[in-house]
């Protein structure tokens, strides 16, 4: 098990490198010089020489990638050029926020995923069954920043009972005062998870009914309830890593429900930075989050080895 | 019937057709950050030869490298070491690769997975020769002529897909395929193994009648000890991927040396309930060819070993005048082994 | 099957074989679902293809004094928007670019993605190995994030959104092809194919192509539903299109200041993504089914 966690790790290194090429790289794409972003229109020659040397911009790409790449590895992403405070406090702290969007929309989708996806497959082939297979489809079909707009008409505008933007006064408490603001727009986030996780646990409680140990079981005089115990056991280890990596989606998806609902994480951090061609804060925003996909991905991978002892010997 | 040309003979009857010297495949499998990589000996250092003309047969249990033999001389894989001779011919140096390819031709155990589903039979039949420049109408019918020599009624079977036949007739469409190129030589993997004892049968005929027609030499390649003993002229055994016995059919069924042929042909039900052999039966899986025993590969599983046999590489030695031979210290004279005949006597 | 069997086979009545794609056409065919689906398609595709000679309002022609009216004004059957436009005409014309970008994006990854999984699945070794990887770089973004990071970079505009939304959609298209052309490689024909002398291009074009663009294709069809609500999306940020040109995505954008005084013009935008979306992905799962032969 050590030894896989451990070939698992030293394979994401050049994942991690690589992912911090490309958002490095992405700036330099750009069209026109990266400077432009940072000086005034009217800015003398030596000023944008000063500018290109301060930044690093005048040494050759290689160079300038590894150090960046240090320095973001201690922690150091740079100076926003909109706020002018550094970008790792302001992605920080959006990737708070974002995390508890997310989060909660992970737990709504998963839950309701579950369940759908049992029901549809223990009902096969019965209108049970085409009913939530029905919502499964329509979840990952829905543009999601439109079901947030609908949610907002109906529960916002027309029954007046939850707000439609923002995240509460001052900073995040999990009270009342701030929940509310949160249920709209985890409510919205959830679909797409919980179609995916339906479709998940639909196919694995239909196969895993179809095996033989499950007739064994049957035979042997189980209930009904105690066989579906069974399924649910079995079914559940694969539903947790698909919601991992929904999480993952999620948290780097999340920009369009964020900017629906005014939610201050980093999709309205990266909404800004990109109107603003707040070049730092945009590659900043966008590392964060790739690394935390990347860290998902591996978390999710090694407890699934940990669960199912298979995975590790293919 | 338009179509190619076979090659022409270049060394007379004499001329093995195929000669194959120290043929060796070693796959690496495993290693990685913290493993060292593993050798897989799937074929260790395999020699014989077939003659124009002749059936020649390959048994031995399944992971014993004959497959992996069969695609090695068809040049579907590269080797690590060996020549294969095509009529004294080295591929690469007197003979290029689609030559050799018009010359071999072979026909795989699983019918169905060794046609293209999206073909229909007689483009399958056809992709060959028209590979080979042969223009698309007359590949076309040479397609149906050959389904005709297979047995299957063009009008019939020519426009269906591999999944609207039987078992039995993909494997006469994939034989009427390999004969498409006008091959001097077939090799058979194991190509009847996968049917019903009485398509068997029907095929086994239609193998033999075709080779007397096109004038063919076959590699016949199976683990059925009685459909190669029906087929073929001369007989190889092989085990762990390498050759532990060879001759003409009669003699090595007749009177086996090594003592794994002799396992093999005890484990075969008999016809004569008398004629059983008091060969204890081989006992137990082969070993692992990732890690072969030293010396003879046998000697884990042999009734007469001796502490030589774990120590010494049993030579191919011959037993008879008549290209009988048998690795094995028993029939090395003087080679340590106490049944061994004593050194200095006539083989 | 016997002897007999085989005797009958041989006897049975000139044969004329059907094409997979054939089959799998008709088995579509009788699917409702599928076939609901593909005319709302083949509807809303026509409509914006002949928008021109439907008689409609000119979609650019505002006024101020009909601004927002209810769906079922007459004249104005969906409404206007925030400008008085007439919002059926809208809708009609900005399905041209909603479309373009919603699908554009995943014809273009089809092909790069299938010829780079395909050289992948077949040449294998180190030529694998590179494609794969780097690859894999790219599926360590989430793939919203991806295309809003190189839009973004790129600035607004039509062609930007094709391009990012390719560049999303090519690893994910070849990871498919890579695994389904190693699965066919192995299969004993394409042996059979080499035996018989054919080099690798020929060999790719006659049996592998046929074998693997059928689950590929699949796999995309089903991809266009998230390239619509993800192009749909980038506009919607303000990184598609610029207005007054209409697009789906940047009227439901700027059509949300109206969720106030009239929600139901307001969503209207948001059912035609919708509608395109769910399509396609019920077409897909038909066509997957419908392809699956052995049932």
């Amino acid at each position: 098990m050590l030894v896989y966690i451990a070939r698992r790790i030293i394979y994401v290194i050049p994942i991690v490198i690589s992912v911090a090429l490309v958002c490095f790289l992405l700036v330099h794409i750009t069209p026109g010089d990266p400077l432009v972003a940072v000086l005034p229109p009217d800015a003398s020659q030596e000023l944008a020489a000063q500018m290109r040397a301060a930044y690093g911009f005048d040494r050759p790409l290689p160079v300038q990638f590894g150090l960046w790449f240090w320095k973001a590895l201690h922690g150091d992403l740079g100076t926003s050029i909109a706020s002018g405070r550094p970008v790792f406090t302001e992605v920080m702290r959006a990737v708070n926020n974002t995390f508890i969007l997310a989060c909660t929309a992970s737990v709504i989708g998963f839950v309701f995923g579950v369940f759908f996806g049992l029901v549809a497959g223990y009902f096969r082939n019965t209108w049970i069954d085409k009913l939530a297979t029905g919502i499964a489809v329509t979840g990952v079909s829905v543009p999601h920043y439109w079901l947030g707009m609908v949610l907002v008409i109906i529960f916002s505008v027309t029954l007046n009972w939850l707000p439609a933007v923002g995240a509460g006064p001052g900073g995040w408490a999990w009270d009342w005062e701030h929940i509310r603001f949160l249920i709209l727009p985890a409510v919205t986030m959830s679909v797409i998870p919980m179609g995916i996780v339906t479709r998940t646990v639909r196919a694995l409680t239909g196969d895993i009914l179809s095996q033989d140990f499950v007739e064994a079981l049957r035979s042997k005089g189980l209930r009904e309830r105690q066989v579906f115990r069974h399924v649910v056991k079995n079914a559940t280890p694969t539903a947790i890593a698909v919601m991992g990596l929904q999480l993952g989606y999620l948290l780097g998806g999340s920009i369009l429900i964020e900017t629906v609902f005014s939610w201050p994480g980093t999709g309205f951090l990266l909404n800004s930075a990109i109107f603003q061609r707040d070049l730092p804060l945009l590659q900043g925003t966008i590392l964060v989050l790739a690394l935390f996909f990347v860290f998902l991905n591996l978390v999710v991978d090694v407890a699934q080895a940990a669960i199912d002892p298979r995975i590790k010997r293919s | 019937m338009t179509g190619l040309d076979p090659l022409a003979d270049v060394g007379g009857g004499a001329q093995p057709l195929l000669d194959v010297k120290g043929l060796t495949k070693h796959f690496p499998i495993g290693g990685g950050l913290f493993a060292a990589r593993k050798l897989v000996r799937a074929v260790d250092d395999v020699s014989f030869a077939v003659g124009k003309g002749e059936t020649v047969g390959i048994v031995g249990e399944s992971g014993c490298g004959k497959s992996t033999t069969a695609r090695l001389l068809m040049h579907l894989m590269p080797r690590n070491a060996g020549d294969i001779l095509f009529d004294g011919q080295l591929v690469g140096a007197d003979f290029s690769l689609r030559e050799l390819r018009r010359g071999m031709q072979m026909v795989f155990q699983d019918s169905y997975a060794s046609l293209n589903p999206r073909l229909t039979i007689e483009d399958s039949i056809a992709f060959g020769p028209k590979v080979h420049g042969v223009a698309d109408a007359d590949a076309r019918g040479l397609a149906r002529d050959l389904l005709t020599k297979v047995g299957l009624r063009p009008e019939v079977f020519a426009n269906r897909y591999p999944h609207e036949v039987s078992g039995g007739q993909r494997q006469r469409v994939n034989i009427a395929r390999a004969l498409a190129l006008k091959p001097r030589l077939v090799i058979l993997d194991e190509a009847v193994s996968a049917l019903d004892k009485s398509v068997e049968a029907q095929v086994l005929n239609l193998l033999t009648d075709l080779k007397r027609e096109f004038g063919l030499t076959y590699l016949f390649i199976s683990h059925d000890l009685n459909v190669v003993r029906y087929i073929s002229d001369r007989v190889l055994v092989m085990y762990l991927g390498q050759v532990v016995e060879l001759g003409p059919v009669d003699a090595v069924y007749d009177g086996p040396v090594h003592p794994y042929t002799r396992a093999l042909l005890a484990a075969m039900p008999a016809m004569d309930p008398d004629a059983r052999t008091q060969v204890p039966p081989i006992s137990g899986d082969p070993p692992n060819p990732i890690d072969p025993p030293s010396g003879c590969r046998f000697h884990t599983r042999c009734p007469f070993v001796e502490e030589i046999c774990a120590k010494t590489v049993p030579p191919l030695a011959p037993v008879d005048a008549h290209g009988h031979g048998a690795a094995c210290l028993m029939a090395v004279p003087g080679s340590g082994h106490s049944r061994a005949p004593a050194a200095g006597a006539a083989a | 099957m016997t002897a007999v069997g085989d005797a009958a086979l041989q006897a049975a009545p000139v044969h004329k074989a059907r094409g997979y794609w054939t089959t799998v056409v008709r088995r579509l065919a009788r699917d409702p679902v599928s076939m609901v689906c593909a005319a709302i398609l083949l509807l809303i595709l026509l409509a914006t293809l002949f928008a021109p000679y439907l008689h409609l309002a000119d979609p650019y022609q505002g006024s101020m004094i009909r601004r927002l009216r209810p769906i079922g004004t007459p004249g104005y059957p969906l409404g206007t928007d925030e400008l008085g436009r007439d919002m059926l005409s809208r809708l009609i014309y900005g399905g041209r670019l909603s479309l373009l970008i919603g699908i554009l994006p995943v014809i273009l990854a089809f092909g790069i993605g299938t010829t780079l999984g395909l050289v992948a699945g077949y040449v294998g070794g180190k030529v694998n190995t590179a494609i794969m990887r780097t690859v894999d770089v790219f599926y360590a973004f989430p793939s919203v994030l991806l295309a809003i990071a190189i839009s973004g970079v790129l600035g607004a505009g039509v062609v930007n959104s094709i391009v990012s939304l390719t560049v999303v959609f090519v690893p994910q298209i070849t990871r498919v092809a890579e695994s389904v052309t190693t699965g066919v490689r192995n299969l004993d024909f394409v042996d059979a194919a080499r035996a018989s002398g054919a080099g690798p291009i020929t060999i790719m074009r006659v049996h592998m192509l046929g074998n693997v663009l059928g689950p590929i294709f699949v796999y995309a069809t089903g991809l266009i539903s998230v390239s619509m609500i993800l192009a749909s999306g980038l506009s919607f940020l303000g990184l598609g299109t610029k207005p007054p040109e209409p697009e789906w995505g940047l009227m439901l954008n700027t059509l949300r200041t109206a969720i106030y005084l009239n929600p139901g013009v307001a969503a209207l935008p948001g059912v035609m993504i919708f509608a395109v979306s769910i399509c396609f992905n019920m077409l897909s799962d038909g066509l997957r089914s419908a392809m699956d032969i052995r049932n």
